[in-house]
């Protein structure tokens, strides 16, 4: 192991390094406990964590909220609050590493264990400079590095981690960085002392997609650079499939599911892992299948009921899932544990999520059977155009440009459509989702809904009137909720600003309580007694409370955990079947897309790049954004993942307010980079328009159309 | 930034001019100086009571704004400030008062702020400590007392000393009393009668901004950085020191910049209990004395006081955070 | 966000009550409180606020009560006793004209808590419709009321306020001018937090939510908007009725605000102070009693800030 052990005894009193093996286990984990007091009672967040960890090796933890897996890391690196009680052993290199001191504790973080964490702007102090802060994790541990040399190798590290023009940009603040940017600076930092493991905790998770490569393989390359171990706490499963050697699986507090990544994604054996596979929507299937719906919630960790904790949501559960908690068990597989009963049974019936968990039944409505073009149109966007003025000065502001928000779009849904409205963080979808609901006139071009003109919407009664057939279901299902109101009032606004009768919205708001699978009992408690999932069907019974024809879905599921989201998408599907609906359904999800939408159309500053039908889209991706969106997207499918080959993008988004000039894209186009100078010139110059592809609904705005097989 | 500065001072100008313009007109209409000329005795004669009282532009048969239109040319293009009811002319009285004020207000403000800064951080750290109940404690109560208390307390605990002693060590009427004659006598005088005013004014700084610096700290001891510097090897102690409390004297400095700009405004009580000429007793004097233009010179003084320190509380700010320096 | 320090965060929710939907057996156990139930909880375990809640109300019932159980009326002149000690007969001393400490620092009492209460309610509706409104509305309306409360704290309120109540109208009435013209310069800081809470809050789904409803501007901010910061505006009227007791007594000291023959904490401690070397009693009744119930009503502040605020520390707190 180590080749340097004769000084182990006097390694904690000298911070001097050990020799990092490169071989064996550097981490080993045993019966981590971790409690919390609250109110309510002691909060049991982690309950037995065991793994060991080899040198180089990744090993990811998934779960979902709730589920322990973060702070089971807080506890490794000690940084957990006082009055967190933690039992068990942590041990690198096989010292003991648990409940040590600050002042010991201390030599090891940052040395020997580095940790990522997942907001890179609150991560980083505002008032130092990037450059400093790396400077002071190398030489808190060794005070004898020069100021100078530790800013070059702080140079060295950005530009390790692809910072453009390190030299300079080491002496800038956290905020004049981009979120990827100064998730790449944290990675800087964490592995500025070479350290022997690293805590990725979602690093990703706040990123958007095309970054979120960029930084996966920043993360690649820090591991491959210091050959540290990893170990990878996430919630989503695509990104663990691309990473991962080995995967532990958390609900409640507990690990429930251990193996190879290959195993857990191809084998698994305990029904919440096969459940959470079930319900992740794939980018990759062309068929559309349905998704495995998990009932219920995670069980709250405060006074847990003796059994499986899963047993409640978990249709295979017999009476003795209830008598104790199963232990993790090697199951029928090598290297490959399980904590259920039944992971036998599973093994040799050979049990898939649709055997185990219940799916809707999809067939499509009649008005889908009808052909499109004979359909009506509930919305039609001509050439929308929306500007802003950019300002500044806090008292005297004023206008320093423009900001083109959105900049010129052409979109229309026919009835029973569902429209999938996809782009990254900045694209300009929110404010194209605004300017509908708004109904008010745009700064050029116009909106159609439901054949109504808004520039010939007169009065705030005439509005009113449309508002009946054009609602919207929010994000943020805790903000899209007043928390003040039971939940009965917040169903029945949309009626009461109609004026209706109040017996009517009495029987009305029982009945689509019902309609989205909420007890029309609990119609007096309040937002917060309802969970994520709850809420957001709080929400849609909101939106469908005056029969609308449109429902706009502002990221309507990207809020949730898997296994929560894959209810409400299943119940938006039976919704647009059983009520007609159509949907405008904003995403920056492109997997939920791809199962929920019949169309998609793909923005990029302010633009439409790609337009399509969905399948036709994703099969057969013409533009280089759309196909960079798409190979960004990790796809939880381990063996595809290794063979899959990226493009990777280059750079942030611009700014939307002062975008390039001809073709936006770019600037950031693997394509333009192929292409010769005199070619380059009418991308420079042009801005492309949206070409017809010579196959039935479907457009792209690239002077140079090719398709890519990206998936 | 320039640009923006210019444009600031000229909103604050407006905002000051007429801030002044209405506390004039209030003034003028509500204050009655001929009240003080009627209680003589012997009684005036009412014509030399309107002639004194137009001589100093204070006579209310003038209508109100013609009173206004001459006070306004003579501050604008004379720099004159009027005259109290007697005469005298307010502009020097002023400036003479702030000198008084400065001398007796600097020491006590810097003393309380500052260590209400340390106290207050240090407090945080130990949130929940007995050692910070106990600061807790204190501040609550020194600041649920009001000067005019808490300064007439430590004058009956002074005479107490002073009686039972029988050395008048502690002084409490004006700035200076009688000197010995050794070399540097007068200013161990001075510093004398400024002992218990300073204690005062400790008293109430000092506990605004224990609250003021441990609530930013509590803040800033549960952000993200401070556990990211944790994680890089730095020990609690220094990760405090150096991310959390650096972090959080940012909107310090904001009330520290605005406290020492707005230093006068709230003197009167402490000015006038131990019976110091300041600007602050002078509002008071000059309100009750029917004293117009003084009550509209102390009132304008008091008005560029604080806009002068909203604008030192944004330099401040500049100086000690980076995002806004840098946008 | 998804989970970040899932400890703090589970503590949190636990304890402002936002956890999951309780399943039957949860709310059997009886172990769900409700947010009030928690508030008061949190409340309760704060023992400074705790005291501070029973002496002021202590002192209401003595402000109320108080008048009727006193052997003396507080207008009463007892020719036998002018500037006497505390004795038996008079409870805390009589002053120079021989009226009784005791019932005078009650009558002072009820006068200073009476004004204090007003102003703060008054202070903190105006700062609450004056906040909401500008940022509701924004645009040309926001400038206006921002420039009116930047005009407002820039004049000395102390200065005018004395200045309008010595030229205003005299009587037994006077007092309430002292009210409004407390209130009209006590608003202004608080209706500047108002705003920008409004201003966050306005962004919020539910509030746009509303609006792509239609539902009508004020039904927003009344419905919506308002009892979102009700924790705010709950904190800051205890805290301002501390403050206007202070401002009142203030004014009063210097002869600004109550009148005699009205009389309230300031005018008696005024009368006090120029003989509180020699005749202490008649200072440090009224002194005393004010310094506890602007105590108490801090302390009542701070507890509430604290049991409605998870996140003010009341919790517990990392590391």
């Amino acid at each position: 192991m180590s080749t340097d052990t004769t000084d182990r005894s006097t390694a904690t009193a000298a911070p001097r390094k050990q020799r990092r093996t490169t071989e064996g286990t550097v981490l080993t984990v045993r019966d981590l406990n971790v409690t919390f007091p609250s109110e309510a009672g002691p909060v049991k967040a982690v309950r037995g964590l065991n793994f060991d960890l080899a040198a180089g090796e990744t090993m990811a933890i998934v779960g979902e909220s709730g589920s322990g897996k973060s702070v089971s890391s807080y506890a490794m690196m000690g940084l957990l609050p006082q009055n967190a009680r933690i039992t068990g052993s942590v041990k690198l290199h096989g010292d003991e590493i648990l409940n040590l001191d600050d002042a010991r504790m201390s030599r090891i973080r940052g040395r020997e264990l580095a940790i990522i964490f997942q907001d890179p702007l609150s991560a980083l102090t505002p008032v130092y400079s990037i450059g400093d802060q790396i400077v002071e994790a190398i030489r808190t541990h060794d005070k004898s590095v020069p100021k100078a040399k530790a800013m070059n190798r702080a140079v060295e590290l950005l530009d390790l981690v692809g910072i453009p023009n390190p030299q300079v940009r080491v002496r800038s603040f956290p905020h004049e960085f981009s979120g990827g940017m100064r998730q790449r600076a944290m990675i800087a930092m964490a592995i500025a002392n070479d350290p022997d493991v690293i805590i990725a905790d979602e690093p990703t998770t706040a990123l958007d997609v095309t970054i979120q490569a960029q930084v996966l393989e920043v993360l690649k390359t820090a591991q491959r650079e210091t050959g540290a171990a990893m170990i990878m706490i996430t919630h989503d499963l695509g990104v663990v499939a691309g990473i991962a050697d080995r995967v532990t699986v958390m609900y409640a507090g507990r690990p429930v599911e251990q193996g190879s990544v290959d195993e857990i994604f191809y084998a698994p054996r305990m029904p919440y892992t096969i459940g959470l596979l079930g319900a992740v929507p794939r980018l990759d299937a062309s068929e559309k299948q349905p998704l495995a719906s998990l009932e219920g919630n995670p069980p709250s960790v405060v006074n847990l009921p003796p059994g499986c904790p899963f047993a409640p949501r978990c249709p295979m559960h017999q009476p003795d899932c209830l008598t104790a908690e199963p232990p993790l068990v090697p199951t029928d597989r090598p290297a490959h544990t399980a904590a259920c009963i039944y992971s036998d049974t599973i093994a040799t019936r050979e049990l898939g999520y649709a055997d185990i968990f219940p799916v809707p039944d999809l067939r499509p409505s009649s008005l889908e059977q009808a052909p499109r073009e004979s359909r009506p149109t509930v919305l039609e966007l001509q050439d929308l155009h929306r500007h802003y003025p950019l300002m500044k000065g806090a008292i005297f502001r004023r206008r320093v440009g423009t900001v083109y928000a959105v900049d010129g779009i052409d979109l229309e849904i026919r009835k029973g459509e569902t429209l999938g409205l996809v782009g990254e963080s900045g694209c300009g979808k929110s404010t194209t989702l605004l300017e509908v609901l708004q109904l008010k006139p745009p700064t050029e071009g116009n909106v159609v809904v439901l054949g109504k003109d808004v520039r010939e919407i007169r009065s705030g009664a005439e509005r009113r009137e449309l508002r009946r057939d054009l609602q919207v279901v929010f994000q943020d299902p805790m903000a899209s909720l007043d928390p003040r109101l039971p939940v009965f009032d917040i169903i029945a606004e949309p009626m009461t600003v109609q004026k209706m009768d109040k017996q009517a919205v009495e029987k009305r708001v029982r009945e689509l309580m019902a309609l989205v699978g909420l007890e029309p009992s609990h119609a007096d408690r309040y937002p917060q007694h309802f969970s994520g999932g709850q809420r957001q069907r709080i929400g849609i019974a909101r939106a469908l409370a005056l029969e609308p024809k449109l429902l706009v879905l502002d990221e309507p599921v990207s809020a949730l955990d898997v296994s929560i989201q894959a209810g409400v998408i299943n119940l938006l599907d039976e919704l647009k079947t059983r009520l007609g609906l159509s949907y405008l359904f904003v995403a920056h999800d492109l997997s939920v897309v791809r199962h929920i939408a019949d169309r998609v159309a793909v923005m990029y500053l302010g633009k439409l790049v790609e337009v399509g039908d969905v399948d036709r889209v994703f099969d057969h991706p013409t533009h280089p954004y759309t196909q960079a969106l798409l190979s960004a997207i990790p796809l939880p499918d381990p063996e595809k993942e290794r063979s899959r080959q990226r493009i990777l993008l280059t750079g942030d988004l611009p700014s939307p307010a002062n975008p390039p000039s001809g073709c936006k894209f770019r600037t950031r186009c693997p394509k333009f980079q192929t292409l010769s100078e005199s070619q380059q010139q009418l991308c420079i110059d042009t801005p492309p328009d949206l070409f017809d592809l010579g196959v039935p609904d479907h457009r792209s705005a690239c002077h140079y159309n090719a398709e890519l097989q990206v998936i | 930034m320039g640009r923006y500065l210019v444009r600031r001072l000229i909103n604050y100008i407006i905002l000051l001019f007429v801030a002044i313009s209405l506390a004039y007109l209030l003034a003028a209409t509500a204050l009655n100086p001929r009240a003080l000329y009627e209680v003589r005795n012997p009684p005036l004669p009412p014509a030399s009571i309107e002639a004194s009282l137009r001589q100093y532009n204070l006579s209310d048969k003038v209508p109100i704004l013609e009173r206004y239109w001459i006070w306004l040319k003579g501050v604008l293009f004379h720099w004159n400030w009027g005259y109290s009811p007697t005469g005298i002319p307010v502009g020097p009285e002023v400036a003479r008062r702030i000198g008084v004020s400065t001398r007796l207000l600097v020491l006590g403000t810097f003393i309380g702020i500052i260590s209400g800064v340390a106290a207050g951080a240090w407090s945080a750290v130990r949130q929940y400590g007995v050692r910070d109940r106990v600061l807790t404690v204190i501040s609550l109560i020194l600041l649920s007392t009001p000067t005019f208390v808490s300064a007439t307390i430590l004058i009956i605990l002074a005479t107490d000393f002073n009686n039972s002693t029988g050395i008048p060590f502690f002084e409490f009427t004006g700035e200076t009393g009688q000197q010995g004659t050794e070399p540097l006598a007068w200013l161990w005088d001075r510093l004398q009668h400024l002992l218990l005013p300073t204690l005062v004014l400790v008293m109430v700084n000092f506990p605004f901004f224990v609250r003021i610096q441990r609530n930013l700290m509590l803040d800033s001891l549960g952000a993200d950085y401070v556990r990211t510097a944790r994680a890089k090897g730095l020990r609690k102690e220094r990760a405090v020191m150096k991310h959390a409390l650096r972090t959080s004297l940012i909107p310090t400095g904001t009330y520290f910049a605005f406290s020492v700009a707005t230093l006068f405004t709230g003197a009167a009580f402490t000015e006038t209990i131990f019976s110091f000429n300041g600007l602050g007793q002078y509002g008071v004097t000059t309100i009750s004395g029917n004293d117009v233009n003084g009550t509209v010179a102390v009132t304008a003084f008091s008005g560029v006081c604080v806009l002068v320190g909203a604008m030192l509380s944004d330099v401040m700010v500049a100086i000690l955070d980076p995002r806004v320096r840098l946008s | 966000m998804s989970e970040q320090l899932i400890g703090e965060q589970v503590v949190a929710a636990e304890l402002s009550g936002e956890t999951d939907n309780p399943t039957p057996e949860e709310q059997r156990s009886g172990k769900r409180l409700n947010r009030r139930q928690l508030i008061v909880r949190r409340f309760l375990r704060n023992k400074t606020a705790v005291v501070g809640l029973v002496v002021f109300l202590l002192l209401a019932l003595l402000a109320i009560v108080g008048p009727y159980v006193t052997p003396w009326g507080w207008d009463q002149i007892d020719d036998s006793s002018f500037l006497s000690p505390p004795s038996a007969s008079h409870w805390l001393g009589t002053t120079q004209e021989g009226r009784d400490v005791l019932a005078l620092t009650i009558k002072g009492l009820s006068k200073s808590m009476l004004v204090g209460v007003l102003v703060a309610l008054l202070s903190t509706s105006m700062a609450a419709l004056v906040g909401s409104v500008a940022a509701y509305f924004g645009m040309i309306v926001e400038k206006t009321l921002l420039w009116i409360i930047d005009l407002l704290l820039v004049i000395p309120s102390f200065l005018i306020i004395a200045v309008i109540s010595t030229g205003g109208p005299q009587g037994a009435y006077s007092w309430l001018l002292l009210v409004l013209l407390l209130a009209a310069f006590g608003w202004m800081l608080t209706a500047r937090v108002v705003r920008s809470l409004t201003l966050a809050l306005k962004d919020l789904d539910y509030v746009q939510a509303a609006r792509f409803m239609s539902v009508p501007a004020p039904t927003i901010i009344v419905r919506h908007i308002l009892p979102n910061i009700s924790s705010l505006l709950v904190v800051d009227a205890t805290l301002n009725v501390g403050g206007a007791i202070l401002g009142e007594t203030g004014l009063s000291y210097f002869g600004f605000g109550i009148q005699p023959p009205d009389t309230s904490l300031g005018t008696l401690i005024a009368d006090g102070q120029s003989s509180a070397t020699v005749f202490p009693w008649i200072f440090l009744s009224p002194a005393i009693l004010l310094v506890i119930i602007v105590l108490s009503v801090n302390a009542i502040g701070d507890g509430l800030r604290d049991a409605l605020d998870p996140n003010s520390g009341a919790s517990g707190r990392a590391m």
